[in-house]
């Protein structure tokens, strides 16, 4: 028993102080992947905040996106005009959505919407698969001029190393987070865009398109999900596993309280590296691979402390 | 003409209260449990039996289970494949310990274990609600996937780590393994079915029922008229999960004959969850046409091409089948959200005040 | 101010105003730094139409959420029966007997009219888990028994004709009288009605103004009502309290409060 208990309690902990450079090593690791996990939730909050959908298919979203690029660019077309289409792409599926499948959806319970996004996840995949094939592809990252290199830190004794495309990765997404926050904030369809996400109808009321916020806001998801597609597929390789693991933006949301994009980012970097350390130190001592439920479980402590995750608004109950 | 309710009084409110208080709809009931037990038997191959009748029966079962969670208590789970998965193994390890005992009861027994896991992973729902809620069941879903895998014991240390389903028997049938046949299979899964929808139908008509949709309905005025909100949720959450975990049990042990972790993965979640909306959430009814359509549809999709005579590869079958169904479940949604079970009722109001509007 | 005439049984109703039911003594509720209510004492008796009264934002719904238990207030006591409630919630309270009807509808959208009467004797029916599986026996008897005393219900507020109805198919004065009917089937000892004719055409009100005084009368239910209509307020009940940024200004027959200086400025506004 005592043993157990050091071996939960205490051994980790001596790990760690005893490797600082392989904990550090450890906590970038945990701090990139968080990074991808923030992107994706990103794109649900932006989906979730003007219209309300719990936006399932944005894990789907990201694969198609990487796929498009990728099978464009295997189809001859130049990297950066491959990218330009894609953007187009993530226009028409925006447009498309907004037009057949929001539309005639408008004013049903959330569920119907959640799962008529469940529907479209299928759709998508077929649709992927069915232009592109089921098997797992390269991205096309030298091509796209992102750095691919590592550098290496001597630190504590010991050498931490860092890809460049990680890095890369982590300025991309806070430019993009940076620039959608300017965006919303500050523009006339930002502002339409906040006073849609606090009432409809009031919103409508004032004449705002709901429409033509919904497609903006898809867009933008789409955008996010492309620049998601194209980190994640250079660190992996742009195949459908990719969507298991983009279910882990479900806690990081929640986490993060559905609504709130600062709450996405923390609570992407608090899962990413909670459960990086909890992989390495922890999970070995009952079999490994716990990453797989480690996320929905942090995700559940922190929510029973409080119900509307960390940004999210207080839920005040009245009658 | 043939639905009218004209001369069929009810004269008390035991009378009120059946579950078919139109004899039309008792004589289709009739005629269809007449074509499910002797029809489907004696002219049914084994094929349709064993790739259409029996899966459909056992996720109309399953959708019954995520049904009442969802859909009476409104409470949303994308856990339901690893409840049955919990089913399943637990069947498996109790017809390890206890070979001698009849199957069927064994099958029973498992969706205790189930609804026991089913009441643990409930109890945050006191505190979370909706899409939160649907996080706590996807830690349920992917922790118990991991047990599936990493625990040696659930699956008797199998080299392969599949669970493989020895032969048992019931009432001196062979009912599981490779020796029994699909027919003894189909009825075993079919009294089954039929037992447990009836007694999920007493269920949601009376004080329990009601409470469930208390809650779903407002929560807090369910508190202010006396419900407790956490046994209340809990009961359904076991409930539930015990009817989801003796369908896993069924599809193992009545179906399959093997599985892995895998068999019961997020993909069987959504498949349950997309035949109870599609049914129609709060039906019973509806269950079974959602599990009908969902279940039935890739195979007519896939059986198209070659019926054609066309050379289709049958991967691309498989890739036009994901986008049809994905395409025909957002059509559905927005052609009645309510699903089949709504459409049945308009159909019977349309059939009943015929020939006038209304 | 409309609806007097009502018409009132004369001075036939029997009266046993001087058994106290609910007491409140020196109650106060704060959210965060707002004082909801303050130093609020006040009583209601067995058998009296009880309302209470005053501006928007006085404090009337916090009143009514602390009385069932919603709110906890931070200070102050309330005794129930004579005995002081300690740890309250809407659990206890409704199976001490206390029902209620809300501002805004909080019906059970889905259900039909029969289901959210029924579900007012959630507390009252007790057949467990096993015999509401196998349906047939005890559990049955109890559902007849209960829907029998539904049905006398559903017959005296007028609503057979919607039993079978969706309730979120109703329109709203209806939806309003489904809901009293839920309360009433929960047989409380005291009523709280939070706005009961708000939103009503002078017709429904005049229907619920009978109602209300039929249940007092015929099942000799307590009631505690908050009402914007003081015509209404001044006509039905039997003693008014009357609140104001969460102070009681005035407690008395109507009478009394009418002439009470404060409860006229309150209303017709002053310079503070």
């Amino acid at each position: 028993m005592g043993e157990i208990l050091y071996l939960i309690l205490i051994d980790p902990f001596v790990q760690m102080a005893e490797l600082p450079d392989f904990f550090l090593q450890v906590l970038w690791e945990g701090f990139v992947s968080g990074i991808l996990y923030a992107l994706i939730a990103l794109g649900f909050v932006l989906i979730f905040k003007a219209s309300g959908v719990f936006n399932f298919a944005q894990g789907i979203m990201v694969v198609f996106a990487a796929l498009s690029l990728v099978g464009l660019y295997e189809a001859g077309v130049p990297a950066f005009l491959a990218l330009a289409l894609c953007v187009l792409i993530m226009l028409g599926l925006a447009l498309g959505v907004e037009r057949l499948v929001l539309r005639p959806l408008v004013n049903q319970p959330d569920i119907i919407l959640f799962m008529a996004t469940i529907g479209l996840t299928y759709f998508l995949i077929g649709l992927g698969e069915f232009i592109f094939g089921g098997e797992p592809k390269v991205m096309i990252t030298e091509e796209l001029l992102l750095p691919t290199g590592s550098y290496a830190w001597e630190v504590m004794g010991g050498l931490v190393i860092f890809q460049q495309i990680d890095i890369a990765a982590a300025v991309i997404a806070v430019v993009l987070m940076t620039a959608l926050g300017l965006f919303f904030q500050n523009t006339r369809i930002g502002r339409a865009l906040r006073a849609v996400a606090d009432d409809h109808q009031a919103a409508l009321s004032v004449g705002i398109s709901l429409n033509q916020i919904w497609a903006i806001v898809w867009f933008a998801a789409g955008i996010v999900a492309l620049a998601t597609g194209i980190m994640w597929g250079a660190r992996s390789d742009v195949s459908f596993a990719l969507q298991i693991v983009a279910l882990k933006a479900l806690p990081v949301l929640v986490l993060g309280g559905l609504t709130s994009v600062p709450g996405a980012i923390v609570g992407g970097l608090i899962i990413g590296v909670g459960e990086k350390i909890g992989e390495i130190y922890w999970g070995s001592m009952i079999g490994g691979g716990i990453e797989g439920w480690l996320a929905y479980f942090i995700a559940l402590a922190f929510l029973l402390v409080r119900p509307q995750g960390l940004f999210g608004e207080r839920i005040i109950e009245r009658v | 003409m043939l639905y009218r309710e004209t001369g069929q009084f009810r004269t008390s409110y035991a009378a009120d209260q059946a579950i078919f208080p139109l004899r039309q709809d008792r004589i289709g009931l009739a005629a269809i449990a007449l074509v499910a037990a002797l029809a489907v038997p004696l002219l049914a191959d084994d094929f349709f039996i064993n790739t259409i009748m029996i899966p459909f029966l056992i996720f109309a079962l399953a959708s019954i289970g995520l049904n009442l969670l969802t859909g009476y208590a409104g409470l949303l789970s994308l856990g339901t494949g690893a409840f049955m998965g919990v089913g399943a193994y637990a069947c498996y390890k109790l017809t390890t310990f206890f070979p001698e005992v009849n199957v069927l009861l064994l099958i029973l027994l498992s969706g205790f274990f189930s609804a026991g896991i089913g009441f643990v992973f409930g109890l945050p729902s006191l505190r979370i609600k909706g899409f939160y809620l649907a996080v706590a069941t996807l830690a349920a879903q992917f922790f118990l996937d991991w047990c599936f895998n990493r625990i040696g014991w659930l699956y008797n240390y199998n080299a392969s780590g599949a669970i493989e389903v020895p032969t048992r028997e019931a009432f001196g049938i062979v009912l599981t393994g490779p020796t029994a046949t699909p027919l003894a299979r189909y009825m075993a899964v079919l009294a089954l079915v039929v037992l447990m929808t009836w007694l999920a139908s007493n269920l949601v008509r009376g004080r329990i029922g009601r409470s469930w949709m208390m809650v779903r309905d407002m929560d807090i005025a369910a508190e202010l008229m006396g419900i407790r909100l956490l046994r209340t949720k809990l009961l359904a959450f076991a409930v539930s999960s015990f009817y989801c975990g003796v369908a896993g049990a069924m599809m193992v042990f009545l179906w399959l004959g093997a599985a892995e972790a895998s068999s019961f993965g997020i993909n069987v979640s959504f498949q349950v969850l997309f035949m109870v909306i599609i049914g129609g959430l709060g039906s019973l009814l509806g269950s079974f046409m959602g599990a009908a359509f969902i279940w039935i549809l890739p195979i007519v999709i896939r059986a198209v091409p070659a019926t054609l005579g066309l050379d289709i590869g049958a991967a691309t079958v498989e890739h036009v089948s994901f986008m049809l169904v994905g395409g025909l479940i957002i059509f559905i949604l927005i052609a009645e959200p309510h699903g089949f079970a709504r459409l049945w009722q308009v159909a019977k109001q349309k059939m009943r005040t015929w020939p006038f509007p209304y | 101010m409309g609806l007097m005439t009502l018409e009132r049984p004369g001075g036939k109703r029997r009266r046993h105003l001087d058994e106290v039911l609910l007491a409140l003594e020196g109650v106060s509720l704060r959210f965060g730094g707002v004082n909801a209510l303050s130093d609020i004492s006040f009583d209601i008796r067995k058998g009296e139409i009880r309302a209470i009264i005053g501006p928007n934002g006085a404090g009337k719904s916090s009143m009514l959420n602390v009385i069932n238990g919603f709110y906890q207030p931070q200070e102050g006591t309330i005794r129930w029966k004579g005995r002081e409630r300690r740890r309250m919630n809407p659990y206890l309270a409704a199976s001490t007997g206390i029902g209620r009807t809300f501002q805004n509808i909080a019906l059970f959208k889905g259900m039909s009219t029969l289901d959210n009467v029924m579900s007012g004797r959630a507390l009252k029916m007790r057949r467990g888990l096993f015999w509401q599986l196998v349906w047939i026996g005890p559990a049955r008897r109890e559902e007849i028994e209960h829907r029998r005393r539904v049905e006398e219900i559903i017959d005296f507020l007028e609503i057979e004709h919607i039993r079978r109805t969706p309730v979120g198919k109703l329109p709203y004065g209806l939806q309003k009288r489904v809901e009293l009917a839920r309360a009433l089937a929960m047989e409380p000892e005291l009523l709280l009605l939070d706005e009961p004719m708000a939103g009503m055409n002078l017709e429904e009100k005049e229907d619920m103004a009978r109602f209300i005084l039929e249940v007092n009368e015929q099942f000799g239910t307590t009631i505690a009502l908050i009402e914007h209509d003081i015509g209404v307020v001044m006509d039905l009940s039997d003693r008014i309290v009357v609140l104001d940024y969460g102070r009681m200004i005035a407690d008395g027959t109507p009478q009394k409060v009418r002439r009470e200086q404060a409860v006229i400025d309150a209303y017709l506004g002053v310079a503070h």
